[in-house]
């Protein structure tokens, strides 16, 4: 088979497209948590809830914004889990996270059984916002350049993350409070206020990419569809070590990972789905192997602020 | 950060978990609202979600309870039961130290597929006692291997060790599934799965019972763990670790070495698990089977304080959740992933419990400080406001 086909290359750019966004949404909002000092392990779950809301918005509505915006709605009611119990109160971030992804889980396959176990329907394609001359590109035009709007929106927060979190006052705070929180607190930042903001920023995010998942990369939503790509992020974000062109670069990694089992499928090589499921993983453990001392995490990372206490 | 600050999943054995009490009476009452509060207020607001839904909670948990407890139901739990001791084992010995081992499904199933691939073989060439010890001793062996590089990252370089098992857990499951389409699956049926053992090469049930012998090796094995947890200087050195690495290298406890052995452990009495439960009740796999216990007991783990002792009836309560949840789910046509719910509310419920609890043994306020102070100002604003 000839590897270089314009279907072949179409759909191969198109699955690494479909597998690294979500990833990168559901990154960046970890990243702004983990800065500022808080693990959220139930983005998995957000992301979860956010799909599913998504996927029951566009459902009626018939639009991919409205899906959108209410992922993201739905990812930061849900991480009023997190900020309540985690951040106010000060409970064990990893206890509460795992709560929040059980329940992510078990709530939308209820709701799904519920409510589109005999349909099971499906979404469309949404409308891509073609760019003008660039998509007339032939082969990588169509494929990146006729993407839903989504796509360019995914692209932009990533810069807005990035300047967020290095060139405002703001993002300043959120990185003191996952270094440092005392001397935050000594300079009269408001720990618990930052990392509440940030906790809010993260599960938007999560959200988003829940609904990234749902409503662009598969255009349907599945019982437990995340299939790891939460804690996948989990892994980004401690690689990433809140650089944004880091977060970019290992989302896309990934997402190429998956692409290339997408496409060794469509050859004669006769290899397992089983294996192409777990190559992303191994890629991931191999990194972590290789560069296992980069995977930094934040020194106040998963502890509870309390004033007074070292 | 001190110690007391930390969250109630910490190695607190049940000996010093309550606070000192007057009586008898106070204790029992201060054990009950730590300890069985959560999984009432649990069950009560997921009978408000049922209602919502318009299912009637009573008959769902009457279904329950049915199902479970009732006729033969008590043999189903403590059939379930058997496999759940030992993975509440695993993970104890792993939390105790702090270390989250999270890659429990993983380490589960290599070490089920493995026993039940290779059970055929072995229960035809060897005397079945020699077959089931060669066999449980290959399922731990295979759910410990799977820690191994968590474990050394972790000694090593302080890797994270919840991304590592996670990770690996995904991959475990990938192998497993692999194992099944290949080496191990039955060439007689087109779906992927496992030759079936016959019942007669599987665990012997008690005379009398359809329950399998499984429960009483899990049981002597829970028993030994809880010993030397509680009753070696080994216990005594994992619980230093646990409640602080830093001093644990101060007593010349050698770190590295614990959280390999912590990981090891941990995984090795995971795969028990599954060796216990491929041999007394499955008998084979299929291909992406997957009962993920190990979520679903975490909350029993927590409750129990970490003692695997303690852990015996909480898991024990969940076996007759999950076993009657199981059928009642199915009488009333709900998911029967609605136990996740109920068991992501006992989590959080058993976290408030525990911070009320860990507040009011300090003596301080129960809201936490910054809103406090709102409230506060709020009121002396609206006092100063109307003098």
């Amino acid at each position: 088979m000839d590897l270089l086909t314009v279907a072949f290359v179409s759909a191969f750019i198109a699955g690494f497209l479909a597998a690294s966004m979500p990833l990168l949404v559901a990154s960046l909002g970890e990243t702004i948590g983990e800065q500022s000092g808080v693990l959220n392990l139930g983005i998995e779950g957000v992301m979860l809830f956010g799909g599913y809301a998504a996927f029951v918005v566009t459902l009626a509505t018939d639009s991919f914004a409205w899906g959108l915006l209410a992922g993201a709605g739905v990812g930061i009611l849900t991480s009023l889990f997190l900020l309540v119990l985690s951040v106010l109160l000060g409970l064990n971030q990893i206890v509460i996270g795992l709560a929040v992804t059980l329940l992510g889980g078990g709530m939308t396959s209820v709701l799904y059984f519920e409510n589109y176990s005999k349909s099971t329907p499906r979404l469309g394609k949404g409308s891509p916002l073609a760019i003008p001359g660039l998509s007339d590109i032939p082969v990588v035009g169509d494929s990146i350049f006729s993407q839903p709007s989504i796509f360019w929106v995914v692209l932009f927060l990533a810069a807005g993350v990035w300047w967020l979190l290095t060139k405002t006052n703001f993002g300043l705070q959120i990185r003191a409070a996952g270094q440092n929180p005392n001397s935050l607190d000594a300079s009269g930042g408001n720990v618990v206020a930052t990392r509440a903001v940030a906790v809010l920023l993260g599960g938007f995010f999560s959200g988003l990419g829940g609904a990234y998942l749902a409503l662009i990369s598969t255009g349907t939503f599945t019982p437990f569809m995340t299939q790891g790509v939460g804690y996948t992020a989990i892994v980004v974000t401690m690689l990433a070590r809140g650089r944004i062109s880091w977060v970019v670069g290992a989302s896309l990694v990934f997402g190429l990972s998956v692409a290339v089992g997408t496409v060794i499928q469509l050859t004669s090589i006769n290899l397992p789905t089983d294996i192409i499921k777990m190559f992303p993983f191994v890629v991931v453990i191999v990194v972590l192997v290789l560069f296992a001392r980069s995977a930094y995490v934040p020194p106040a990372l998963g502890l509870p602020y309390s004033r007074g206490t070292r | 950060m001190t110690t007391t600050e930390t969250q109630g999943i910490e190695a607190r054995g049940p000996e010093n978990s309550a606070r000192p009490a007057s009586g008898m009476g106070r204790r029992l009452a201060i054990g009950f609202i730590r300890n069985v509060l959560p999984l009432i207020l649990a069950i009560a607001t997921s009978g408000i979600l049922l209602l919502a839904m318009g299912k009637s909670p009573s008959f769902f948990y009457g279904e329950v309870i049915r199902f479970g407890l009732m006729g033969s139901g008590w043999q189903r739990s403590l059939v379930m039961l058997a496999p759940l001791l030992l993975y509440g084992a695993g993970l104890i010995v792993a939390f105790r130290g702090k270390l989250w081992n999270l890659g429990y499904e993983g380490q589960y199933l290599l070490g089920g597929v493995l026993v039940v691939g290779l059970a055929p073989y072995l229960t035809q060439s060897l005397p079945l006692v020699l077959a089931f010890a060669i066999l449980m001793l290959l399922g731990a062996m295979a759910g410990g291997a799977w820690t191994f590089i968590p474990a050394v990252l972790k000694a090593r370089f302080g890797t994270n060790e919840i991304v590592t098992t996670l990770m690996l857990s995904f991959v475990g499951i990938g192998i497993t599934n692999m194992l099944i389409r290949g080496p191990f699956q039955n060439p007689d049926v087109t779906v992927p799965q496992t030759q079936v053992m016959p019942l007669d090469t599987m665990f012997p049930k008690i005379p009398g019972s359809k329950i399998h012998i499984g429960i009483i090796i899990a049981l002597i094995v829970v028993l030994i763990v809880h010993y030397v947890l509680t009753r070696t200087s080994f216990g005594l050195r994992l619980d230093v670790y646990g409640a602080s690495p830093k001093s644990a290298l101060h007593v010349g406890i050698n770190a590295p070495r614990m959280v390999i052995v912590l990981f090891l452990a941990s995984g090795a009495l995971i795969g028990f698990a599954a060796a216990v439960d491929m041999l007394g009740l499955w008998g084979n796999m299929r291909a992406n089977w997957n009962p993920a216990y190990g979520s679903e007991i975490l909350p029993f783990v927590f409750l129990a304080r970490l003692s695997v002792l303690a852990s015996i009836p909480f898991l024990a309560f969940y076996a007759v959740l999950a076993t009657g949840g199981a059928l009642a789910s199915q009488d009333v046509g709900l998911d029967s992933h609605f136990m996740l719910v109920v068991v992501a509310l006992i989590l959080m419920f058993m976290s408030v419990i525990e911070y009320i609890g860990m507040k009011r043994d300090l003596g301080q306020s129960y809201l936490p400080p910054g809103l406090r102070k709102a409230l506060a100002s709020l009121l002396t604003r609206r006092k100063a406001r109307n003098p």
